[in-house]
């Protein structure tokens, strides 16, 4: 089934300015929130609603926004995390660049709900482009007397700011987030304190995804109840997929949850198929930090049950026999692409980007990377998989924050389910120094 | 008052009080050990993660475990809340973890580090460290840099607890000393090579738990078990007065803050009083201080030390 609820009206010619979004029927979840709905009323439906963040965790929105601690007479506040930088995930960036007003209203419908009268919008520094449009964007519906003192004459003020990152993946982990909004160096904190009861400037805060947020309009519009039955089981609602690697047609889409992956793959409507051709060897489906799973394991779940693109079934099996929906950055790999030398970008990719506040995780990063170096260029020994798999497995779980597991999950998956690519690898040092560029037709086939 | 149990003993604390700080109320082996937290300084702690210990039971109100392994120095006990340290394994081999982490880029040149014998890493990786090292990588290495006249850094030692940031910080007015780069290539840093000159940066010397930030006033002068630690006070307008001088002789080789068992100063002291009064007739002499029985100080004056047997697998075959 074709349900467009984030990308709604995306075709539609300068959907990006204010006017168009609003002939569309854009912004009218501000006056049905301001004007008929009680701040708690527009958290229920968010509650019944079932979404969940989209950011990676899966966290149940309604009941995040649930937490935050209205008693303490603080000002409250809601930041956007629009810091995308995982490997593999762009959904957002193409959300912003296409319709910034379906988040702005979306973000004002939530700023309402828990009572927030500053917002801000923390964006990837890289996003150059984007910074400008939500600016514009901004501009617009400030005149418009969508923001600002007094918004649709309900006496409710909201202002939004812009804030640019400085280029740090750490970033978009909330707690970092906050502190690089606060002016400081983009370190995690130690939770608890969670951000409900004590984020930006030490105030409750609520941290959520640019695509969490741009569900609220149609949730506020449509109802909680509606929203639910949209996807599958706890799985509720569409999801913006970002499919790239080696298909035929890399792009955004949005799916219900619950689409089965062999379509997403394989159907014209989607990826279209294996580039080439070719036969697909791996998935990564939910940005760089989940684990890879061989095309066996992504079509089908262990017990033989077709594998959806749901939370749920996902991550069924475990990490043993599953991975996780994370932010739906879908990478696929089809029979040539060498693991190991994709699992050594991505160790090199978490190594730069690790804040180095906790020992596990500076040192571990480091560590792993240098040894997947010497397995890809034909320098690494036999006891070296087991010890790369013995330090994932270390720094998994002991640090601050999910930096250091998203660096171990995807050497340990790669591990798992490829090890025979990594024996090849320190087997045949001659074949491996003298291929450059990560095709290795030689490379035995994942199991 | 909150009831807590760790490894088995329960103690009643005020709420508000850390798990780490519960159990050094209780003393003995259920102490985690603790790099980067300082009782003194705002914010220190949950860096090292050498103090995580298993939370095997939330509360009465919620007796669910944590998922996952907490940072002592930083989590807040709750009532009816059941922590485990040395007895659980999954805490004894996390521990073991970062210590090898911590290891991996340390230089370990104890034999000619001003630190060893009073350094909180080496007491660590004796107590939990390997004695071999599975990391085959050149080390990261850096110069030593010199932060004003007394005090001179060793990048290539330092575990980045974060502790001379927040001693230099909260001591004194000025913020000026941070942390440069990140991830593994981080580095404690001066505003661009500045001098630290202000009446308290000695301090950060202390508060270093390995050897890193060294005093240049008494670099490779003397080895600290061979002298002698003595309590001492004067009257200082700037600070507490109260410091231990470090006698070999009759010479006073340097002044400290007084460090607690778990290498925790209390009584901050001045630059003036820690560099310029090296003589015995500035200060008004208390005793020897006490230090712990298992430290190398101590020599000669171990207590309840076990000897260790000698094992010899072809003892039999000799007879």
């Amino acid at each position: 089934m074709e349900r467009k609820i984030i990308l709604e009206n995306i075709e539609i010619e300068g959907i990006r300015s204010l006017e168009v979004y609003r002939e569309n029927g854009g912004y009218k979840s501000i006056e049905k929130a301001l004007k008929t709905m009680t701040p708690d009323e527009v958290v229920n439906e968010v509650k019944t609603s079932g979404l969940r963040g989209r950011g990676g965790a899966g966290f149940p929105t309604g009941m995040k926004w649930s937490f935050i601690d209205k008693k303490s007479g603080n000002p409250r506040y809601l930041v956007c995390n629009a810091d995308e930088s995982e490997p593999g995930t762009f959904k957002d960036r193409y959300l912003l660049q296409h319709i910034p007003h379906r988040l702005i209203e979306g973000m004002i419908c939530a700023a309402y709900a828990l009572g927030a009268n500053t917002a801000y919008i923390y964006v990837r520094g890289e996003f150059k482009t984007i910074i400008g449009i939500l600016n514009e964007a901004l501009k617009e519906t400030y005149k418009a007397g969508l923001l600002g003192k007094n918004i649709h004459g309900s006496g409710y003020d909201l202002d939004i700011y812009v804030h640019t990152g400085a280029g740090a993946y750490i970033c978009g982990e909330e707690t970092a987030l906050l502190e690089s909004l606060e002016g400081k160096r983009g370190n995690p904190r130690l939770k608890p304190p969670f951000p409900a009861i004590k984020g930006l400037y030490g105030c409750p805060t609520v941290v959520n995804n640019v695509e969490t947020l741009a569900n609220i309009g149609w949730i506020v519009n449509n109802g909680g109840e509606t929203y639910s039955k949209i996807g599958i089981g706890r799985s509720t609602g569409t999801k913006l997929i970002s499919a790239c690697g080696n298909i035929n047609n890399p792009g955004v889409y949005e799916i219900e949850l619950g689409l089965p992956v062999e379509e997403f793959i394989y159907s014209d409507k989607y990826c279209g198929g294996v580039k080439g051709g070719k036969e697909l060897k791996a998935v990564i489906p939910g940005g760089s930090s989940v684990p890879i799973l061989p095309k066996n394991l992504m079509l089908k779940t262990a017990e033989g049950q077709p594998r959806l693109m749901s939370y749920e079934s996902l991550s069924e099996g475990g990490f043993i026999t599953g991975s996780m929906l994370g932010s739906g950055g879908f990478i696929v790999y089809d029979e040539d692409a060498c693991i190991v030398r994709n699992t050594y970008n991505f160790s090199r990719f978490y190594h730069h980007e690790s804040c180095g506040q906790c020992s596990p995780c500076r040192e571990g990063t480091s560590w792993m990377e240098s040894v997947l170096y010497r397995i890809e260029n034909g320098e690494g020994k036999m006891k070296d998989i087991d010890l790369l798999v013995s330090i994932a497995s270390k720094i998994e779980g002991n640090t601050i924050c999910p930096l250091g597991d998203a660096a171990a999950w995807p050497v340990g998956a790669a591990i798992r389910h490829f090890r025979s690519e990594f024996e090849f690898h320190i087997q045949n040092p001659e074949i491996v120094k003298n291929i450059k560029h990560g095709k290795l037709p030689l490379t035995p086939k994942g199991e | 008052m909150f009831k807590v149990t760790i490894d088995n003993k329960s103690i009643e604390v005020e709420p508000g009080t850390t798990i780490l700080q519960a159990a050094r109320m209780i003393g003995g082996d259920v102490v985690p050990p603790a790099m980067c937290y300082h009782s003194e300084l705002k914010d220190s702690g949950g860096k090292c993660r050498t103090c995580m210990v298993k939370v095997a039971q939330g509360s009465v109100a919620d007796p669910r475990p944590m998922p996952k392994l907490v940072a002592s120095c930083r989590t807040e006990v709750m009532d009816g809340m059941v922590v485990q340290n040395i007895t659980s394994p999954e805490v004894v081999d996390a521990r073991k973890a970062v210590v090898e982490f911590l290891l991996l880029n340390h230089p370990l040149d104890c034999p000619v580090c001003d630190q060893a014998g009073e350094c909180d890493l080496q007491n660590l990786s004796y107590e939990h460290g390997t004695n071999t090292s599975r990391f085959e990588e050149e080390k990261r290495t850096y110069e030593k840099i010199d932060i004003g006249n007394l005090i001179q850094f060793h990048p290539n030692r330092c575990i980045l607890c974060y502790r001379c940031v927040y001693a230099a910080n909260q001591l004194t007015d000025n913020r000026v000393h941070g942390i440069l780069y990140r991830g593994e290539k981080s580095e404690i840093s001066t505003f661009i090579h500045q001098a630290i000159e202000n009446d308290f940066s000695g301090n950060m010397i202390d508060v270093c738990p390995v050897g890193a930030l060294t005093d240049k006033t008494f670099r490779f002068k003397n080895r600290v078990w061979f002298l002698k630690p003595m309590d001492a006070h004067r009257e200082c307008t700037k600070c507490s007065g109260k410091a231990t001088l470090w006698y070999r002789g009759e010479e006073v080789y340097r002044v400290t803050g007084r460090k607690d068992k778990y290498g925790e100063v209390h009584d901050f002291i001045c630059n003036e009083c820690r560099f310029e009064k090296k003589n015995s007739s500035d200060w008004v002499i208390e005793g020897p201080r006490k230090i712990e029985s298992y430290s190398v100080i101590n020599q000669n004056h171990y207590k309840n030390v076990v000897i260790p047997s000698v094992i010899n697998p072809i003892k039999e075959t000799m007879e």
